[in-house]
Parts: structure tokens; sequence; C-alpha cells
């Protein structure tokens, strides 16, 4: 496939994996923690870490939007759909997510709700064009990258005067969370997290640019290197950050610059801009409440609010006994040092959120990576015999 | 002269599936004889009983049933009456049997109209016709608008093993070589570049294809192949899945080795699938001892539907079944079963 292969090619990533292995001082190990799922996704889909020496580890970040989003902000869009006879549409991953009491989208739906996968927020809003007399909830989640799309469909819906459609708004900032976990006691003091940099999610950076990460690349002295999603991109990034720790620096650095500039997509972020405004604080999953990381609706477009037009009630949900998923989003615990992985939670049943979405870690760890992991019963490793070249 | 038993043709324009041409009177009886019997014809069928009777030759049967649900009806490159015929013929066959007789159940929402029904019992005919097998016996059944959703037909299907032909999933064994017959994930691809509300571009059509012919002279070259299955649901991935659980041995694959057209893989990065996991309907998986590959390989890619075929992997020694794969970038992963669902209604 033109423009893709040429980012999936073994015999570059080989010498690659080599010229990593001649810069990478033996004496130490190297953190990076790659912040998105998408990352995530490609270093098990490709078996990136098969080609890294073992002193170079791959720490999983949060950011898989799934995964993030607290299970109260679920319990209100099965309530949303449930109590307002709506429809409501919302991206293929969030529909097996677990909330309160076993239940999760999937099954409102099987009991009857309304609830529809869409691909996009313009089918959303061709759905309530074709139902004029239903609610449409649009279900809206992700970083940076989803943000806009959403802008375009709540300036569309309002140019269409369309009466029957509102977001639900759960959209949430990458910036703001790598900082809270900078600050978090686990990596600060504890010592329980050593994180040495990181890759920045690139196709965030295609919106927002790579300039709002350079304030605290400076002040956590932490280097950043924009990666593009393809594996030789991570693999050149990892090569990238282990040259600025070498030498030495913490700067942020843009691997991905076939998209990515530094102040990325103005015309994006004015409609952002222009549809919504900062929440002062969002709770994430696994982080807590982190201050200015997310996004609401602004009042100038409040008739397309869902949190305005129907009752949204602040809702305290906690995990199932014993996910780990809070800890592994935040870097500090693997998939592996879970109870329920691949016990009782696995992508079939899911308990916790990082088991749904396959740029989820456990999910990850369970459908690519589980030879590398001792077996839940017999503790034995298999290890890919590889022929001679 | 003797009257027409129906003075007023259907009419095969305009008209629509009443409920009463599933309650048993005079209107289904000319529902099947203008529609069903009119193009399934055939001596055994045209009895006109309640069961067909036929003579088989002493030996091993296989029997095997399949229900088609698939949305939308017509898709590209198929539609849900030659899908039911090749769903069945293929399950019959994956067996080494030779595919005989098939029965066709249709369930029938009221409204449905007689032009659409005319046109996937045309499609049915021809795609019985093509892979050489009858259709013999049938049902019709009507339910209330909103309660089905167009058609739904089941088919079985029953055939007869030749002697020397020992062919099942559990019979892989460590040292054997792994081919498919072509591409994987057309069929699935082409069903959702149809679906409503995700249309896309693209050329592919569905491979949905009898791939009892093929197996035929497969058979006939390599009576001992070891096992073979279509990869439908669940694709590649599920399949070997499926066959390493039952024989106890892993898998290795090649992935630069399993053919997958580039317009497959494109709709695939766009719609973030994963091809080994997207169903076929006129493809297979072959697991035979090494010395038998290149032959079987041949035999395929002589075949109008083994063309592309191509040895992809090979089994090995793993008690826990795993299916591993060599990546196209020198990484090796895990290829589990499919979790969740892919795609809605596919077959």
């Amino acid at each position: 496939m033109k423009y893709v292969d040429e980012f999936r090619d073994g015999k570059l990533a080989r010498k690659l994996g080599k010229a990593i292995a001649q810069e990478a001082d033996d004496s130490r190990t190297y953190n990076l923690m790659e912040f998105c799922g998408g990352h995530t996704h490609a270093i098990f889909r490709y078996g990136v870490q098969d080609l890294m020496p073992d002193n170079v580890k791959f720490v999983h970040g949060p950011g898989c939007p799934v995964c993030v989003l607290p299970i109260g902000r679920i319990d209100n869009a099965i309530a949303l759909v449930e109590e307002n006879d709506a429809i409501l549409c919302t991206y293929g991953d969030m529909m097996r997510v677990p909330a309160s009491g076993r239940k999760s989208l999937l099954k409102a739906k099987a009991a009857g709700a309304d609830v529809r996968m869409v691909y996009s927020t313009q089918d959303a809003l061709k759905l309530a064009r074709e139902f004029p007399d239903k609610e449409v909830i649009f279900f809206a989640i992700g970083f940076e990258t989803t943000t806009p799309p959403t802008a375009v469909a709540i300036k569309q819906a309002q140019a269409q005067g369309l009466k029957n459609f509102t977001v639900f708004c759960n959209h949430v900032l990458t910036p703001a969370a790598i900082q809270h976990i900078l600050q978090s006691p686990e990596v600060r003091e504890m010592g329980a997290v050593s994180i040495d940099g990181f890759f920045g999610p690139s196709h965030v950076s295609s919106v927002i640019g790579t300039e709002p990460y350079e304030f605290f690349a400076e002040e956590f002295q932490r280097p950043v290197v924009i990666a593009g999603f393809e594996p030789l991109d991570v693999m050149q990034s990892a090569l990238m950050l282990i040259r600025q720790l070498n030498e030495g620096r913490s700067e942020v650095e843009n691997e991905y610059t076939r998209v990515v500039t530094r102040e990325g997509n103005l015309k994006a972020q004015s409609l952002v801009a222009e549809v919504f405004e900062l929440r002062r604080e969002f709770e994430w999953r696994g982080l807590g409440m982190v201050p200015y990381s997310a996004l609401s609706i602004k009042e100038e477009f409040a008739e397309f609010d869902a949190e305005v037009r129907f009752s949204v009630p602040k809702i305290v949900a906690y995990d199932v006994k014993g996910c780990e998923c809070p800890s592994i989003l935040r870097g500090v615990k693997k998939p592996t040092d879970c109870k329920l992985f691949g016990t009782v939670c696995t992508p079939e049943n899911p308990m916790g959120s990082c088991m749904v979405s396959s740029e989820g870690a456990c999910a990850a760890y369970w459908s690519y990576g589980r030879f590398r992991q001792p077996d839940v019963k017999g503790g034995k490793v298999i290890k890919i015999e590889k022929e001679a070249a | 002269m003797a009257a027409k038993r129906f003075p007023m043709k259907l009419n095969l324009k305009n008209g629509q599936v009443e409920m009463v041409h599933g309650s048993g009177g005079r209107a289904m009886a000319q529902l099947i004889e203008e529609i069903f019997v009119k193009h399934f014809s055939n001596d055994l069928l045209n009895q006109g009983n309640d069961q067909a009777m036929f003579h088989v030759d002493a030996g091993r049967m296989v029997m095997s049933c399949d229900g088609h649900v698939i949305s939308p009806l017509f898709f590209p490159g198929g539609d849900i009456g030659s899908l039911s015929v090749h769903g069945t013929v293929n399950d019959v066959a994956m067996s080494g049997a030779k595919a005989l007789y098939l029965s066709a159940s249709f369930i029938i929402e009221e409204g449905y109209p007689l032009a659409d029904l005319n046109r996937i019992v045309e499609s049915m005919a021809a795609a019985a016709k093509k892979a050489d097998v009858m259709i013999v016996t049938g049902d019709t059944k009507v339910v209330e608008r909103g309660k089905g959703d167009g058609v739904f037909i089941t088919t079985t299907g029953v055939g007869v093993v030749p002697e020397g032909v020992n062919i099942s999933g559990d019979k892989a064994q460590v040292g054997d070589v792994v081919l498919v017959s072509g591409t994987m994930g057309d069929h699935g691809v082409a069903i959702m570049s149809s679906r409503e509300g995700l249309e896309f571009e693209t050329e592919i059509l569905s491979d949905s294809a009898a791939l009892n012919g093929l197996i035929t002279e497969m058979v006939e070259a390599v009576p001992e192949i070891h096992c073979l299955r279509d990869p439908t649901r669940g694709g590649l991935a599920t399949t070997l899945n499926e066959i390493a659980l039952q024989s106890v041995v892993g898998m290795q694959l090649v992935e630069d080795d399993v053919p997958v057209h580039e317009d497959v893989k494109a709709a695939c990065e766009l719609l973030g699938l994963d091809p080994l996991y997207v169903a076929n309907e006129g493809k297979l998986i072959c697991i035979c001892a090494p010395e038998h590959a290149d032959t079987l390989l041949k035999v395929m890619q002589n075949h109008e539907y083994g063309k592309n075929a191509a040895i992809v992997g090979k089994v090995v020694d793993d008690e826990h079944g795993f299916v591993q794969m060599e990546t196209t970038f020198g990484g090796s992963r895990i290829v589990d079963w499919l979790a969740g669902e892919q795609l809605p209604r596919i077959c």
C-alpha cells in the first residue's frame, strides 16, 4: 500500500534497531512513555519491542480516550438515552466499556435503548435530520484529534437550525494530562515510576502543533518527541529520545514532520476555540481530577449541549474491585500486575476500560503480547523460533 | 382443457409478499410454484412431496446447515441467495465430501417485494447449478412486517465422503504446512462498503463462491489432506485458532506471505480493521504434510477459485494452541481469537 508500507519496512526496522542498540548506554535503562494508545497498539501489533535492546522500555500511558473516561460519565450516557427516549450515537469502542452495575451501552442497546455506532459526527447529524421527532445525542469523546469534527458538527447544527441535536461533550486535552502525570507523587517523589521521556501523539499535534509541550519539557526536564503512528516512526522517535537523554537535552522534537508543524492546524484551533471552553477540572479515570484538562461547550452554543438540555447529574462511580486500570493508566503498573488480567478480564468480557479498546494497554497485551507473558496456568514463556536469515 | 391452477400470475414487478403467502393455502402453493419450483426445478423437488427421497451409495455422509441473515441482502459480488448456497456447500465440502443436495428454508418479511425475492431465488438457482448441487426440498414462512429483516435463508446440505479421505479440524500435526486459497478479507470489506451509513467507494467484490469443485481436485491430487476449513466470520485468525485448539498445536504465520488485496488493506487501514479477522466466503485454509504442500498449491493456483493461493505458515508444537505471526516489520506477535464483533450481520 502506497505511503503506508514504506513506514513498515522490516529491513529499515532492523537497521534502526541496530542504531538504537549502538546509541543506548548499556549502563542505564530508558523508560519511554508512549502517551497515546495508538502508539501502544503499533508497538504490539508490529512487535516493535522485539527489535529494541532490553534496556529500552516502553511505559504505556493514559492516551486511550475510552480508557480514561470515568465510569460516571458512561453511566450518564446510558441514563441520557434511557430516560429521554433519545438516539445516542458514539464511536464503536465506547459501546463495550463497562459502566456501573455491569451495564454498558451495548447492553443498554440490547435492552431496547436506541444506541448507534457512528464513524463520524456527520453520521450523527444525518440521523438528527432523518429523525426530526427524536432527540439525537452525540456522545463525544476523544483528545484534540476528534474535537474539531465535533466543533464542526455543532456549527453545522446551528446553521441548519437543528432543534433535536445535542452533544454530550467529553473531549479531553493531552498536555494537561502529561503534566499531571509528571506532577503525580509516584513520579515526583516516590520514584515508583520512572519516566525518562515521552512520545508525543502525532495526530494530536497535527491539530495543536508541538508548541504546547515546550513548557513542560523545560519545566520537568523531560524530552518529548512528537512521533508518528507507524512502527518505523516509533523506532525513529525512540532513537531521538535516547539521543536527547544521552546528550542531557530536554527538548521538544518533531519526528512526524510530514504532517506536524510547531503551530499546528490554526483553522482547527480557531474552530475549537469558537465552540469550546476549558473546564476548570475534569475527572480522568486513573488520574482523578485534572485541572483544566477538558472542554465544555460555550454558552452561545448551549442549545446543542446535552448537559444543558438534559439532566446530567455528577455520578461518582467506582472501578470493579481488584481492577488496576487506574494504576495501569498512570504507568505505575503493567497489565500483568493486575489479578483480573486474563482471568476474569478479557477482551470478550472486559471488567476495566483498558481491556476494551484495541488502544488500551491490557487489550494490546492480551491480544498481541500474550505469548511474552508467563502463561496464566503453566508459567511457560514461549518464544517464536526464528529461522536463520 | 383443465383450468389453470392459478388464473392470475404473481405480480413479479410490483407485487409483495403477504401473510397469506405463508399460510399453507393456495397463495403459498402459487408462490412456491411460480418462484421456487420455477427456478430450482429438478426431478426430486418437482415431485412436490414434503420431503425429497434419494438414493445414496453405502459410505459416510456429511450434513451441515447454515442460517443466512446478511444485511444488506444484495451486496457487491453476490446476494443472500448465492451466499446461502455457497455457505452450506462449502461447509459440506470442507470434509472432502462431494456435496449433493440442499434444502432451503425461507423466512420472509411481510411486504417484501416479490421482484427482489425472485431475484434472490434466481441467483440461488444459478449458484446451485454452478456448484452442481440440487435444491431438493424447502420451506416458506412469512412473518409480520417489522418482525424480520427482508429475507432470512437457512440451507442444509448433505454430501458423501470418498473412501480414504479423513479430513478434520483435529488432524493438524506439528510440521504441517498451512495454505490459503487466496486473498483474505474481501467479503467482509465488500459488505462493509455497502452498509448503510458507511458507504465508501471501493472496487472490492465479495469472494462468495462454492469451493466444492476446487476441493474435489485437491482431494483427488492428495487424499491425505489433514484439515480444510473456510475462514468465514472471524477470518483467518479465528479459524486458525479453532484448528489449533482442536488439534492441540500452535501455528506460526508469516505476515508477508498472507495474500491481501491492496484495496482491502487500504479499507482496513481506514476503518481500523485487521484483514486477518475479516470474513471470507469463497476461500479455504488447507493444512497438509509438508511433502504435499507444493502439489496442493499448484492444484489451487490452477483453479479459478485458487489463483492467489499461498503457503502462509506452518504448524508448530505448542500445547497452548497459540497462533503466532512474524510481522512484516520483523517482530512477532500473537494472533488471537476475534474479540467482540468486527462487523454486523455479514453472512
